[in-house]
């Protein structure tokens, strides 16, 4: 019984190893950047397009609003970045219907490494925004007695970031493989069904708190 | 330990490499075909509005066209109606004037042929009644129609009544008496003629001839004429046959 995929090595050199989280993200990746070409290769830009060319529309222009319906004014910036951990999660979540899977997002290291990504983008975008000063002003309001708070207010969001996509994730395998022994047969399938469903609310809500996360850090220049 | 650090590391590139892969691949190329798509349609949305509007300018100049066409061709088409109209009232009163000026010069024809006819008819039924009579006078008195003729006149004259011979002798009785008749008369004749003047009304006598009498012969005296022609037996046939001739004409009109 192992909590997390990390623990899975399938080779290793020192420091450095091959596990089955790393493993699966790659790929993912592949699969992610190969569909991405496939279908990019041969974009038209007339009337008539193809189903997956307008799919992929379709998620880049949904990804889009959402991030404008947050508070975001040019979505082009962050669609990148946001988009990117969207999907990425969102396929990660969604392959778990492939039985003998196990998600990198159920990987704390990789949802860690996620919010750790979210920490440092959500400065980097305030500061590109706003500037380096305007920025770390932003933290001494409304008063300066709220600096101290301001920054557990960061570290402590940015920790649950990780520890909310770890734990349903982690926690819906496991249920899952705790079922599988009980009862074999009708009620996993509902459950790994629900998994879908809340692999994508999950892939959702990450994406999501990491756009507000920017658009608060970025807002605060415009405000000021 | 849940977090293993090399995991975290690697992901993180992991993710920095993601991100580059699909801004290559799949953002960048599909914002640039929606941009391009975006920007041809509203090219052709543009290029659309131009059209409608030059469809619409083009359009009211058609109807202005139309429409002065439509007025053009009814003022044309009143024009034409009003010289049509015109032109059939002078071609009906062209058409009347030539029918009346035909009708009169078919009258006028009729008229000449009428008194043609007549004048043949008068003048051949002279000939017959002067043939006949001749031929009868020759065969039953075996004498000629001359003779006969100037006997008929000489008894006229000595038939003369009192109140016509002093009539004649009133006028002047020293006046010439001319005799004219259609034919030479003998001397014997013109001396039966001169007997029979001169012992009515005792005056000089002239004999004349002129053939216009036809078979006939007169007596005039200022202005007073005794005379005995066939003319006046055909005054009668000659009325019958121009009436014959007239209701010929009445029938052909109606």
């Amino acid at each position: 019984m192992y909590l997390s995929s990390d623990e899975l090595v399938l080779w290793q050199h020192g420091f450095f190893k091959l596990n089955v989280t790393i493993l699966t993200t790659w790929v993912l990746m592949l699969v992610l950047s190969i569909g991405a070409k496939l279908i990019t290769r041969k974009l038209a830009e007339g009337m008539h397009i193809s189903r997956w060319q307008s799919l992929l529309e379709i998620i880049v222009t949904t990804i889009g609003k959402q991030i404008e319906e947050v508070g975001l004014s040019h979505p082009e910036k962050y669609l990148g970045f946001l988009g990117t951990l969207f999907l990425f999660i969102a396929l990660s979540n969604l392959c778990t219907i492939f039985p003998g899977y196990e998600p990198p997002t159920g990987s704390l290291s990789t949802t860690a490494a996620l919010a750790i990504c979210v920490f440092v983008a959500v400065p980097l975008f305030g500061i590109a925004q706003s500037g380096l000063s305007a920025y770390l002003q932003s933290y001494l309001k409304p008063t300066a007695m709220m600096l101290p708070f301001n920054i557990i207010s960061e570290l402590s969001r940015t920790l649950a970031l990780a520890i909310r996509l770890f734990g349903n994730m982690m926690s819906g395998t496991m249920i899952l493989g705790i079922l599988l022994t009980i009862t074999p047969f009708i009620f996993p399938m509902i459950m790994s069904m629900l998994g879908l469903l809340t692999g994508l609310v999950q892939a959702y809500i990450f994406s999501i708190l990491a756009t507000v996360f920017i658009a608060a850090a970025t807002r605060a220049r415009e405000e000021s | 330990m849940l977090i293993d650090w090399f995991t975290v590391i690697a992901q993180i590139v992991n993710f920095l490499i993601l991100l580059w892969l699909l801004k290559r691949f799949l953002y960048s190329p599909i914002l640039n075909a929606i941009d391009a798509r975006e920007k041809r349609i509203a090219g052709e949305l543009a290029d659309a509005d131009a059209k409608k509007a030059e469809a619409q300018k083009e359009r009211e100049d058609f109807k202005f066209k139309n429409d002065t066409f439509d007025d053009l061709q009814a003022g044309l088409l009143k024009k034409a109606m009003d010289e049509v109209t015109t032109e059939r009232a002078r071609l009906i009163e062209a058409a009347r004037n030539e029918a009346d000026s035909l009708r009169i010069k078919q009258q006028e024809q009729l008229r000449v042929e009428y008194e043609n006819l007549s004048v043949e008819i008068a003048r051949r039924t002279r000939a017959e009644a002067f043939a006949i009579a001749r031929k009868a006078l020759t065969d039953l008195a075996g004498m000629s129609l001359e003779a006969r003729m100037v006997e008929v006149f000489v008894q006229r004259l000595l038939a003369l009544d009192g109140l016509d011979k002093q009539r004649l002798g009133a006028l002047s009785p020293s006046a010439p008496v001319l005799v004219r008749s259609a034919f030479d008369l003998s001397e014997e004749l013109r001396f039966m003629i001169e007997n029979a003047i001169v012992e009515s009304m005792a005056s000089s006598v002239r004999f004349e001839t002129v053939p216009e009498l036809i078979s006939g012969i007169e007596l005039i005296m200022q202005g007073q004429k005794v005379a005995w022609s066939i003319a006046d037996y055909l005054a009668s046939i000659e009325k019958s046959a121009g009436a014959v001739v007239q209701s010929g004409i009445s029938s052909g009109k109606s």
